[in-house]
């Protein structure tokens, strides 16, 4: 547990050390995604890694979110701080309305459910082209502003995006170690033994059900006004998919083992145009083989590293010794 | 204007459209029924279908039939292929990590389609005519009748094969308790291997038979193994009627939602019924409710 | 004394040199296409049409003795990755401009960019807002849609046909088209008597078009990319609905006439020039340009170049232009762009000036109709 908090403060300080090292090149922008992406995955790990209820649709919380705080600002003309609380309180309310309900399916169901919930929020942003400017988007969101400080740039929008996702991150570590926490554990090994031992599993999915989902939606009101412009595009099936991937292939369960899935989606995509048309093929592969030889993602494969770096090391100095 | 025909018309659309639905849908079946594995790279195979064909008829001049044989052929081979390498490697394969590799496997497979064919749309001739049917007031091409016989075909086959045959006996086995069939002695790897066959044989012989309505290129795998994924869940994933039932539901849903109501909405109708549904009967509209085994 | 000969001679060689070198940097212009994801019918042509002309500027000694680099990245057709590589190119590779992107969403999203860095981008979209309002540093060579539009409501006007069913692929290009057809219905007396939209994956319409079928509209359009249309056609051969069809500039390539087969037999569309380039009369002043472009294309690509090709092209071509008429800062290439004048390319002939960034007239567009498996123009 105080590994956990220790692990996390040297992050931080990681986190807001490295723009010294990028001289507002593009890279930074792309860290800005990796910092939106980060609070994706961990929202979405603490209801598939913790909870262990899939969701094949969490890219419409995301969207809703970005859209709810968007149409506010772009078009009505709200402080664009107000909106994202609105967002995420109407994202949060859906959310455990839909809760009860979706929550119920077990397995394949529910992938199926929260698959057609996206689809269909995805159309309703395509169709309703009054209110959301449809395909084509919506442009002219403004960006976010404490007193005269305007969040227009890469590096402020980095320590903007970054904070909000290192604050995620710390709830989710909070809440990890928890009676929610160990709950949640429970529910996942077993919801009719949690059942039993007086854990009002019920509820207690939809709650956590419903963070997931504000999480996520204050990172698209996040979205909306670094980007300035959505589309629906963005939201689609496709997202979600990856967003499950982040998840899965940093490791269920590890709040860092998100940080690492998403860090890596963001960034392959980028290494990868080196290799221009063929980088959906190296794409596809490697997720095939990391999930493959590394059944615990690559929280589990850093950790196994350490381990091995560690025995390597004392065998070392036991050698040296005898 | 009367209604009926247009009815009649919305109806043998979404009939239609169902057919197709239900037949990738059954593919989907079969690989969960025996495996546990929902299979997201099952649209893949369809796309397969059809690309290949298309690629052996019109570039490589095979006569149709030849070129419909080894297309099937050429897709079964593949999805074998991407059985041995991915799936039978696991040690303890879980659920996640399964649909995470599929639609791993579904990503390369269309990449490499790319690769290989191209991002241009081609279509498939029909295989007997193209003057549209009447029947009832509402028309229908040739090729949907095709469609509908071949999934009735597939249907008998595959009760045939699940009831009749001792390899299908065993594959349903390995569906209701792995472990107890391979204590009875039957060898479960090789029920996996088989469903993976047969499933990909199918879809893409799904692929083939639609591609001269619909059109095939590489990425046509994603959406149409979604509704087929919808359609086997309405069914319950059962390997039968269920799964078929619900394709045609699917397709009725839809066309019924896009001439009634919106054909912008029809597919959110789709799945706003699909859902109600399922908070209704959440084991599937086709299936007895099972209890939980702890 | 022969040593110091040497190495002075050496000094002066070497300074001549990297003078030399330093003349000749080659001049790094930007490109975003959607190569891959479902708007690769436009990126892929806009690509192979843009590196064409790089390379055939490069052969015939450069612009102003100086080489082309183009600095080309997929963005798959999403505004997010647009947004980042638009970055890269200024931040990174520092561009002078960029070309593309290709579709009006992921446009509308490199706008902002763009706009802070005081870099010129010129669209291959035909979203009307890219350019109205008009920013300074954002020009395009797609045909504005509502010129499409004009030109199918201008027939319908003549042949007495007003009351039209409208039935819209639901992505960026259809509903732009939409809202194009919706707004100047009005003007042209045309009643719009229904109107939606189908999905861009969809692979029957036969329930919109029967319900199509049981209105009053004596015509229908139809807006979208290949291969929704080729469907619609398909299917309404297969309803037999008697009204015309028409199409948009979004399949006007033979890979539409492929794909409906007998069904595209009497269907209308506007479309630039380039799909009748060698029926056209040699008094146009585009031909030239146009046959030398098809004919290249196909040289190199195995298949006709198509006016999505056209786009990137003209906006090559076109920075050439402002290349030639100054030097490579970006402020100057954005006022050099607004002196252009009636440059004949492949999308039309082109005049940019300060308030206006499209650039075409309606004369950029025909009206065309399939007959035996080819374009042939109407009168």
């Amino acid at each position: 547990m105080k590994r956990d908090y220790l692990l996390f403060i040297l992050f931080a300080l990681l986190v807001y050390a490295v723009p010294t090292f990028f001289k507002g090149g593009y890279l930074l922008n792309v860290l800005v995604f990796m910092g939106i992406n980060t609070m994706l995955a961990v929202a979405l790990n603490l209801l598939l890694g913790f909870a262990g209820q899939i969701s094949l649709g969490h890219a419409s919380f995301f969207g809703l979110g970005a859209y709810c705080s968007g149409i506010l600002t772009a078009t009505y003309g709200f402080n664009p701080w107000l909106t994202m609380v609105i967002a995420a309180a109407g994202v949060g309310l859906l959310a455990f309305g839909l809760g009860f309900p979706i929550l119920k399916l077990k397995g394949h169901y529910l992938a199926m459910a929260t698959l057609g919930f996206g689809i269909i929020v995805y159309i309703v942003l395509n169709e309703t082209v009054a209110l959301t400017g449809g395909p084509s988007g919506l442009s002219g969101i403004p960006n976010l502003k404490i007193g005269t400080l305007l969040f227009d740039g890469d590096l402020k929008n980095y320590y903007l995006i970054w904070t909000f996702a290192l604050v995620t991150m710390l709830l989710s570590i909070n809440l990890a170690h928890s009676r929610i926490g160990r709950a949640l554990r429970a529910i996942h090994d077993s919801e009719v033994a949690s059942r039993v031992m007086g854990v009002n599993a019920r509820l207690l999915k939809v709650q956590i059900f419903s963070l997931s989902a504000v999480i996520s939606a204050v990172a698209g009101g996040l979205y909306a006004h670094t980007m300035s412009f959505i589309s629906p595009a963005s939201f689609g099936f496709n997202f979600s998919v990856e967003l499950v991937t982040m998840v899965v292939i940093g490791g269920l369960g590890s709040i860092f083992g998100s940080f690492l899935g998403a860090a890596l989606l963001t960034i392959l995509p980028e290494l990868l145009r080196v290799v221009q048309d063929y980088d959906i093929v190296v794409y596809g592969l490697l997720l095939i083989v990391m999930t493959m030889y590394m059944p615990k993602g690559l929280a589990g494969g850093v950790a196994a590293c350490w381990r091995l770096l560690r025995s390597k090391k004392v065998k070392a100095v036991e050698n040296a010794q005898g | 204007m009367d209604l009926l025909p247009q009815l009649t018309q919305y109806a043998f659309s979404g009939l239609s459209t169902g057919a197709i639905y239900a037949l990738i849908g059954l593919g989907f079946a079969i690989i969960y029924n025996s495996t546990g594995i929902i299979n997201f790279a099952q649209g893949e195979f369809v796309m397969l279908g059809g690309v290949l064909t298309h690629f052996f008829l019109m570039v490589l001049k095979f006569p149709l039939v030849v070129s419909m044989a080894v297309a099937i052929l050429v897709a079964t081979a593949i999805g074998v292929a991407f059985e041995r390498l991915t799936i039978r490697p696991l040690k303890r394969p879980t659920p996640l990590s399964m649909v995470i590799i599929t639609i791993g496997g579904s990503i390369f497979i269309r990449g490499v389609a790319m690769l290989i064919w191209g991002k241009d749309t081609h279509s498939l001739p029909p295989f007997s005519g193209n003057e549209p049917l009447v029947i009832a007031g509402a028309t229908v091409m040739p090729q949907h009748l095709w469609i509908f016989g071949l999934t009735l075909l597939v249907i008998a086959a595959n009760k045939y094969f699940f009831y009749y045959t001792i390899s299908g006996k065993a594959m349903r086995a390995c569906s209701y308790n792995r472990t107890a069939a391979s204590l009875v002695g039957i060898d479960v790897r090789r029920m996996v291997f088989l469903s993976f066959a047969i499933s990909s044989a199918m879809g893409a012989m799904a692929g083939i038979i639609i591609a001269p309505l619909t059109m095939t290129a590489y990425d046509v795998g994603v959406m149409l193994g979604l509704k087929g994924f919808c359609a086997a869940i309405i069914g319950g994933m059962s390997s039968g009627f269920g799964t078929v039932l619900g394709g045609l539901l699917l397709g009725l849903l839809e066309s019924l939602g896009a001439g009634l109501i919106s054909s912008g909405y029809k597919d959110a109708i789709a799945f706003i019924i699909l859902l109600l549904i399922l908070f209704i009967r959440p084991q599937g509209l086709f299936s007895k409710a099972q209890t939980e085994r702890v | 004394m022969k040593r110091f000969v040497f190495s002075c001679s050496l000094f002066v060689l070497i300074l001549t040199c990297s003078a030399l070198c330093g003349a000749s940097q080659p001049i790094k212009i930007g490109a975003l296409f959607s190569v891959t994801g479902p708007p690769s019918f436009l990126g892929e042509p806009e690509r192979n049409a843009a590196q064409m002309v790089a390379d055939s500027i490069n052969k015939s000694g450069g612009i102003k003795g100086r080489q082309v680099q183009l600095i080309s990245y997929d963005t798959g057709g999403d505004a997010t990755k647009a947004v980042q590589l638009a970055n890269r190119l200024i931040k990174d590779d520092k561009v002078v401009a960029i070309i593309g992107p290709s579709t009006t969403g992921e446009t509308m999203a490199v706008m902002p960019v763009v706009e802070k860095a005081g870099v010129p981008l010129i669209s291959c979209a035909a979203g009307r807002k890219i350019t109205e309002p008009v920013n300074r540093w954002v020009f395009k060579t797609a045909q504005n849609d509502n010129l499409a539009v004009a030109k199918i409501y201008e027939y319908l006007q003549k042949k007495k046909l007003n009351r039209v069913a409208l039935l819209t692929v639901s992505d960026g290009f259809g509903s732009s088209g939409r809202e194009q057809l919706k707004a100047q219905a009005a003007t042209h007396g045309i009643s719009v008597l229904y109107d939606e939209t189908y999905g861009p994956k969809d692979t029957d319409m036969t329930a919109q078009l029967t319900k199509i079928r049981g209105t009053q509209a004596q015509a229908l359009i139809c807006w979208g990319t290949n291969p929704g249309p080729a469907v619609v056609a398909r299917n309404a051969k297969q309803l037999g609905l008697k009204m015309p069809l028409f199409m948009s500039h979004g399949v006007s390539s033979k890979k539409f006439i492929e794909l409906a087969g007998d069904a595209a037999e009497g269907v209308m569309l506007p479309s630039g020039k380039v799909i009748v380039a060698d029926v056209l009369p040699d008094s146009d002043p585009q031909k030239k340009w146009l046959m030398a472009f098809v004919k290249e294309y196909q040289k190199l690509h195995k298949v006709e170049g198509d006016h999505f090709g056209g786009h990137a092209w003209d906006a090559m071509m076109l920075l050439k232009g402002a290349l030639e008429k100054g030097d490579d800062l970006p402020a100057t290439i954005a006022a050099n762009l607004e002196k252009s004048r009636a440059f004949h390319g492949i999308g039309g002939s082109f005049t940019y000036t300060p308030v206006d960034h499209a650039g075409l007239a309606k004369d950029a567009f025909v009206l065309v109709e399939v007959k035996n498996r080819d374009w042939v123009l109407v009168k």
